[in-house]
């Protein structure tokens, strides 16, 4: 048997992507679209571990990755291009390793770095997709607006507990994420999934979902997700659809814009150094132990929600979870020092700065890096989550 | 006339859990001002110290956002559905 000669696929790949080639929406020409593909994936993790893998499945020629964390044992529940022999790797490495083992005709581009403003116009302008699976508000301006100054796609997902969103951000063809959210809430305000949790399979199916997007748009085929914004509820099993418009006022893609180089996004998004925030009183692990075997009489209050408190708990620590704190604050004595505490020392910060708006007049003291400093520095045996 | 207003998984810490309210509204600025008023905290995370709803607060009648519709003043009818759409961020910055 002969086969064309311009067919521009290996013996390999053609039985590799079979059930491709024999669909008539990709075919050969869908399958060299794919080959010719360089996709940038920012993180590796939840949301870039099935969006990493099905893309290299697929077949997309190039794939880059960004990252800069390493692998953690909470991290397995979800991110699924790991496995439990990678705890501690660089998570470019192994999400490398896997991402080759699945299809070694792909390209891997690695980047062990952060996205930053100094260097995410010379990265990205190399792609012609790029995927944010960093679900953070400082990455996901970065990306946008970065996208939007290069004229790029940029597939965006988003989940919290059960909850995920997805959609196509392409400035030159509708919305981009700054049309839909000209600025982030501050820092505080909207909690994270290390706080507030998140079902295993949520970023599966949402990075799932970013991974068909990105195909359709290397394809240039079906309809993606431009100016439609889906909702998914995974408790429920709903899926939703709302209407994205392009705003005329958009600061980076409107009429008069007035963004038009990157800016410096965490203090955009209240992060950086010239945050206002209040400097809070703060104590040690290992001082709070210290102040109690002295017999200093001390409240110990817990902000973390009642379940995070059945996995572990300081000894004597009374439970008000941060989003009760101002209505139970007549059960703090304002008499006597109170330290407060969540998982990381977050969560305490935020309970603190409401009591002291809502007039509570005690003391009240942050326990630094919360109940994982507790288990680090005093008391191993309280187990880390 | 009775709508339902449905209310995103970061914000039903202040709504009880629940992921639907039932409102009396002929408006989108009614149904919110119903719902803040059943759950006052969530005032605050709604709308901003001028009273103006919240840049990162998208407000839905239907699949259509307020902003492109009449605003707060957007009519409900009969079988309209409001979905309060805050930007969400599982991710975490560093750690």
């Amino acid at each position: 048997m002969n086969k064309p000669a311009s067919l521009g696929l290996t013996d390999e790949e053609i039985s590799r992507y079979s059930r491709h080639l024999i669909l008539p929406e990709v075919g050969v020409e869908g399958q060299l679209k794919l080959k010719k593909a360089r996709v940038l994936l920012i993180g590796t993790g939840g949301l870039g571990a099935p969006l990493g893998m099905y893309l290299a499945a697929a077949g997309v020629g190039t794939l880059g990755l960004v990252d800069f964390d390493n692998v953690d044992a909470s991290n397995l529940q979800r991110q699924i291009i790991h496995g439990t022999k990678d705890v501690g790797r660089p998570k470019i490495s192994s999400a490398k390793d896997r991402l080759l083992d699945i299809n070694p005709n792909v390209n891997i581009e690695t980047y062990e770095t952060r996205l930053t403003s100094q260097n995410a116009l010379e990265i990205i302008k190399k792609y012609d997709i790029v995927v944010d699976g960093t679900d953070n508000f400082p990455t996901r301006y970065l990306v946008n607006d970065a996208c939007v100054l290069l004229g790029k796609p940029n597939v965006y997902g988003s989940i919290f507990r059960f909850e995920g969103q997805a959609s196509v951000f392409w400035a030159e063809k509708g919305a981009c994420y700054r049309c839909l959210y000209p600025e982030p809430p501050p820092p505080g305000l909207v909690p994270s999934c290390a706080e507030g949790g998140v079902l295993g399979v949520l970023p599966g199916i949402i990075g799932t979902i970013q991974a068909n997007e990105t195909i359709k748009l290397i394809l240039g085929g079906g309809e993606p997700l431009i100016n439609r914004l889906l909702l998914f509820d995974a408790w429920k099993m709903r899926f939703r659809e709302l209407k994205l418009h392009k705003n005329p006022q958009c600061p980076i893609c409107g009429e008069n814009k007035s963004i038009h180089q990157l800016i410096d996004y965490e203090v955009f998004c209240g992060l950086g150094p010239s945050s206002s925030e209040v400097k809070l009183e703060e104590i040690t692990a290992p001082e709070l132990k210290r102040q109690i075997d002295l017999g200093k009489n001390i409240q110990i209050i817990d902000v973390r929600d009642s379940n995070e408190y059945a996995i572990a708990r300081i000894p004597n620590s009374k439970l008000i979870p941060l989003n009760q704190i101002v209505e139970r604050s007549k059960e703090i004595d304002p008499n006597l020092t109170a330290v407060l505490h969540c998982k990381g020392g977050i969560r305490s910060a935020k309970a603190i700065n409401a009591l002291k708006e809502n007039g509570f007049t005690g003391t009240l003291i942050n326990l630094r890096g919360g109940i994982l400093a507790w288990s680090n520095e005093v008391d191993p045996s309280v187990p880390k989550y | 006339m009775s709508v339902p207003v449905y209310i995103p998984t970061a914000l039903r810490q202040f709504t009880g859990g629940k992921s639907e309210i039932n409102v009396e509204a002929k408006t989108a600025g009614e149904a919110i001002e119903q719902l803040t008023t059943q759950f006052s905290v969530l005032r605050k995370h709604l709308y901003n110290d001028q009273n103006a709803l919240r840049s990162f607060v998208n407000v839905y009648v239907n699949d259509e956002d307020i902003r492109h519709q009449s605003g707060l003043q957007t009519l409900l009818v009969a079988g309209s559905t409001v979905t309060i759409v805050p930007s969400i961020a599982g991710g975490v910055v560093d750690e």
